[in-house]
Order: structure tokens, then C-alpha cells, then sequence
């Protein structure tokens, strides 16, 4: 119990590191507001390696947290949908024999981009964003790759320490 | 490293991505005349894009400043708290946009016979 309490704060503190990382230096993607999601690469990990419940709880308190810190209010509203979204289908997948991590991530990363511009599209009440649909499922599946291969070389060598 | 339904997720991906690219392409009309921007989903002013203009934007979300000069629109100034909206390229072809989501305002690119008042700008 202790271990899994001081695994799951050490893995929200790390996400928080990323997301600030990424706040300082933004890797852009062509269109304005694509990110890498590093933070997300915790939140794979932590699916891996404990509970759902527990990895649920990391994502929810790294959004926050994180918007509190660097962000605002709208910003937790997009990443609460598009987080939220994408811990759904990741866990899901998870389950599913088949897939590896990359599958994973990148399911994740493309409804991660599905949830945010959903809200978006909701916000501005503009059915047109549907324009970005293609640009942002290519720019999920090259973020989910890139976060499901590095959590695929990292995962071993947590799991010896663990 | 990559297994067999791995694969089969990113080929329907990029199977729907290219569709939807695809029907953009084909929806997208090459010359955009009017620039469309609405507030929250209200039409807030259409403006020629050939009439080189600076539009300012004062609203209770804040401020954005866009400029229309040979015949594209971007967005200049904005008080929002990212930025992005300054990000993008300039927009001049039909369809194109320009979107400001913490202040909910969208600027668009459409053609003449698509305005709400076609020989009427409205401001």
C-alpha cells in the first residue's frame, strides 16, 4: 500500500515535471496548440504498472494540477475531455489481447485529440472545425507512436526497480 | 514491437484521415472572398478580404486584433491567454480559419454567395 501511494505520487509529480517542460518548450506540430504530450507518456506507464483506479487518479490530478500552475480554467476543460477520453479507450485496449503498447498509445493519442476537439467545436458552436479532424488524427497517431515507444523502453527497466 | 491489430488500428486511422481530408478537399472552394467571424456561434462581421482593413475586437472575453491586407487575414493582437490564435498562417482560400477558442471567436474564409448579406458588410 505505502509502496503503491509513493509510486502513484512519484508518477504525478513526473507527469507535472513533463507538462511543465512542455509549457517552457512547446514541440509544435504545424497547427497551433499540438503537442507532444510527454506527460502523457507517465500515464501509459502508470496503466502498465498499477491499478486502473490508481492511473486514473495520476491523470486526474496531473490535469489539474497542472492547469492550476502554468494554465487556466479553459485549459483544464480541454485536457480534462481529451485526458479523460483517452484514459477510457487506453484502458480499454489494454484489456484487449493483440495490442502493444504503441497500439495503446496511440488509440490514446488520437482520442485525446477527438475529445478536445469535440469541446472545442462546442465552445465556439462551429461545426467547421471538422476541418481539423484529419491533421489532428495524423498528428495523434505521430504523437501516440513516439510516447507507446518510449514507454516501450522505459516500462522494463521501471518494472526491475519496482 | 508492433503487433497485428496494432497495425490494423493505424491503417483504419490513416483510412479515415485521408477520407476526411479528402471530402475537405473536395468542400474546400479555391476563392474565398468574405471574411466571416463570429463570437460564441453569433455572426459578428463579414469583410472583403480584397479591402485591406484592421479589425479590432473588443468583447467581455478580451480582445483580438485582425488584419486583412492582400487579400489574406490574420490575427495580429490577442489578449487570450495561449496565443495560439497568432500562431496560425495567414488564411485566404475558402474554408480556411483562424480560431481564438478562450475568447469563442472564429474567423473564416467563405465565398461571396455564401455571406449572410452579400452587398451588405455588416460590422
Amino acid at each position: 500500500m505505502a509502496k503503491k501511494a509513493a509510486y502513484s505520487a512519484m508518477l504525478t509529480a513526473l507527469a507535472m515535471i513533463f507538462g511543465y517542460v512542455e509549457v517552457l518548450i512547446p514541440f509544435s506540430f504545424g497547427i497551433p496548440g499540438i503537442k507532444l504530450g510527454l506527460a502523457n507518456l507517465v500515464i501509459v506507464l502508470a496503466l502498465y504498472m498499477l491499478p486502473a483506479s490508481q492511473a486514473l487518479l495520476i491523470q486526474v490530478a496531473r490535469i489539474v494540477l497542472i492547469s492550476f500552475l502554468f494554465g487556466n480554467m479553459s485549459m483544464m476543460l480541454y485536457s480534462l475531455a481529451g485526458g479523460l477520453l483517452s484514459f477510457c479507450v487506453m484502458s480499454l485496449l489494454r484489456r484487449i489481447q493483440g495490442f502493444s503498447v504503441i497500439g495503446v498509445s496511440i488509440a490514446g493519442g488520437v482520442s485525446h485529440n477527438i475529445g478536445q476537439l469535440i469541446v472545442a467545436m462546442l465552445v465556439v458552436k462551429n461545426l467547421k472545425l471538422t476541418y481539423y479532424l484529419p491533421a489532428l488524427l495524423i498528428a495523434g497517431l505521430v504523437t501516440g507512436a513516439l510516447i507507446g515507444l518510449l514507454t516501450q523502453k522505459i516500462k522494463p527497466v521501471l518494472e526491475k526497480s519496482y | 514491437m508492433l503487433q497485428r491489430k496494432d497495425r490494423i488500428l493505424i491503417i483504419i486511422i490513416v483510412i479515415i484521415a485521408a477520407l476526411s481530408a479528402a471530402l475537405t478537399a473536395l468542400t474546400r472552394n479555391s476563392a474565398g472572398e468574405l471574411l466571416r467571424i463570429t463570437i460564441d456561434g453569433e455572426l459578428y462581421g463579414e469583410y472583403r478580404l480584397s479591402e485591406s482593413r484592421t479589425i479590432t475586437i473588443h468583447q467581455e472575453l478580451g480582445q483580438n486584433e485582425i488584419v486583412i491586407e492582400n487579400n489574406t487575414a490574420y490575427m495580429k493582437e490577442a489578449d487570450c491567454p495561449d496565443r495560439y490564435c497568432m500562431d496560425y498562417q495567414p488564411i485566404s482560400r475558402g474554408n480556411e480559419t483562424i480560431i481564438c477558442l478562450p475568447h469563442k471567436l472564429v474567423a473564416e474564409v467563405i465565398g461571396a454567395s455564401d455571406g449572410q448579406q452579400p452587398d451588405v458588410i455588416v460590422q
